[in-house]
């Protein structure tokens, strides 16, 4: 009789619960048949106005991955396939182009008395050591560097992919590891040419009376002269902006993130660029634009009259000191 | 020949993140890369949407425009493709890529560049199709196998659409008419410089 009711339970239980669903069913249809669930969604458009970019979670351990979209690339590639190379070939070519007319018009600057004989210390052993350390890293790294903007247009047709590829890689290789001691290098230069550095009010004149650059006027000039000074700065301060660059696209994502680096790359282009140019006038006045001046950097030692000619305050600062012009240069040998 | 293109639908992609799975699978592709991220926009609030993102093999690359060695070329099916033999590791593709599919094994002295590697469409690289140089560098070679991207192609949702630009964006116009809604084709502006009215 127990069981007989359970069953009879169960059964007017079942159907309550089927008439309470029948009842329920007509005021669910009353809803709406589709709702747009992208009313509050997320927009692209939206998002790339907001911030140019579009990031979220995921659940990678590389949060970078996060970001999904970043078209500030396009203007980076537009730097650097169109402004980049402009500028860096205007700067160099322009700079080798004014030092080709600049020799056909002036030439060597001779040493206006010839060679004294006498030869007085310059630059020492450290200073030369710093010089040329720094000036081999600069060679290796401005070519290797020339051939990631230039190469592909350049070199690329004459060498073929493959030894290209070689050439890029050992490039590349080269312009890592060669920028630590290229830097060590920019530091050493920056501290221990500091003192002779400084502008002040003999540099004012001396650019006034065009630096013997311009005319045939010697004014007179301490250890180095505004020119010089003017070569310093350059190698301090875009020593130091290619650097800090260069070890921010090194190490990726240390310290910055990809607008950062894009930036990074657009300094240490156009800086690279204009260094270059800069130092090619360097190259040209310590070589072949004037007599007895690439023995200073060379051997450490220059001619008394050089000295006169082109650093009179300094010789006589020298001569003050006790260190008066002796001997003869080593390379003067007596002649047969 | 086919353009291929990529299509994530948004209002589909649950999340499952079945297509980063399969192409870390498929392609044995090394940890610590990814060449398939889903990634979840304002995530638990009203409106969140997940979208699947590789590399879109843009028309007119940026990678191949700014690569130093030119290691990019762009297949008949329009897919971006590059030689490993080729790149030198300099992360210039990386700085122009919209998508932030170039990854870069930390192989190098001190964890530098490695070679770079990303979505291949499924479609290898320059070594003959299926060969094992091709297997070791790129992964599987789908495409030459008449298959289409794993990851599109094992999407449960059906949200990931890899195949001819044409049809998917049919297939995807489609589905919007029909259900009333849909928030567009993320990353076509930016990759294909077109968008899929809906």
């Amino acid at each position: 009789m127990a069981r007989l009711f359970a069953h009879a339970r169960i059964i007017i239980g079942a159907l309550a619960l089927l008439f309470v669903v029948a009842a329920a069913a007509p005021a669910m249809a009353q809803q709406p048949t589709s709702v747009n669930p992208t009313a509050a969604a997320v927009n692209e458009d939206q998002l790339l106005r907001q911030l140019n970019q579009i990031s979220g979670r995921c659940t990678l351990p590389d949060q970078k991955a996060c970001t999904i979209e970043q078209p500030g690339g396009r203007d980076w590639r537009d730097f650097h396939q169109v402004t980049l190379p402009w500028i860096a070939a205007i700067a160099i070519l322009g700079m080798l182009a004014l030092l080709v007319v600049f020799y056909l018009i002036r030439g060597m600057v001779k040493i206006e008395n010839g060679r004294s004989g006498r030869v007085i210390v310059r630059f020492n052993s450290l200073e030369r050591f710093v010089h040329w350390v720094t000036a081999t890293c600069f060679i290796i790294l401005a070519i290797s560097g020339l051939n990631i903007t230039f190469g592909k247009t350049l070199l690329l047709p004459l060498m073929g992919p493959e030894a290209f590829t070689v050439w890029s890689q050992w490039g590349k290789y080269a312009h890592n590891y060669l920028s630590f001691p290229f830097t060590i290098g920019v530091v050493m230069i920056s501290l221990i040419w500091i003192a002779g550095n400084v502008p002040n009010r003999i540099d004012v004149e001396w650019l006034k009376r065009g630096g013997g650059i311009v005319g045939n006027d010697h004014p007179p000039a301490e250890r180095f002269n505004a020119g010089q000074k003017l070569i310093y700065w350059i190698v301090v301060i875009g020593g130091t902006a290619v650097a800090v660059t260069g070890y921010l696209l090194m190490f990726p994502f240390y310290g910055t993130d990809i607008a950062g680096m894009q930036l990074a790359q657009v300094i240490h282009g156009i800086v690279s660029g204009l260094f270059v140019a800069a130092m090619l006038g360097h190259i040209y006045i310590g070589t072949i634009g004037m007599e007895g001046a690439f023995e200073a950097m060379g051997e450490g030692t220059v001619d008394e009259n050089w000295a006169r000619q082109h650093h009179a305050l300094w010789l006589e600062e020298e001569k003050a000191k006790g260190h008066a012009p002796s001997g003869a240069a080593p390379r003067a040998t007596p002649a047969e | 020949m086919a353009r291929m293109k990529f299509l994530c639908d948004a209002d589909r992609c649950i999340e499952c993140n079945a297509c980063v799975t399969a192409c870390k699978n498929e392609h044995e592709v090394p940890w610590g890369l990814n060449r398939r991220r889903v990634v979840t926009i304002n995530d638990g609030q009203p409106g969140e949407r997940s979208i699947s993102m590789a590399c879109m093999h843009c028309t007119d690359a940026p990678c191949a425009a700014v690569c130093p060695v030119n290691c990019f070329y762009t297949t008949a099916d329009a897919v971006v493709l590059h030689s490993k033999d080729l790149c030198i590791g300099c992360g210039y593709c990386f700085y122009a890529c919209p998508f932030g599919a170039p990854q870069y094994p930390k192989v190098g002295n001190f964890g530098s560049r490695g070679k770079m590697d990303k979505c291949t469409y499924c479609a290898g690289g320059p070594e003959a199709d299926n060969s094992p140089a091709e297997y070791a560098k790129y992964g599987a070679n789908r495409l030459a196998e008449g298959k289409l991207p794993l990851c599109a192609e094992m999407c449960s949702t059906k949200s990931l659409l890899a195949g001819d630009g044409e049809i998917i964006a049919q297939i995807y116009k489609e589905r919007v008419v029909k259900r009333g809604y849909g928030s567009g084709a993320w990353g076509w502006k930016t990759a294909y410089k077109e968008t899929i009215a809906s």
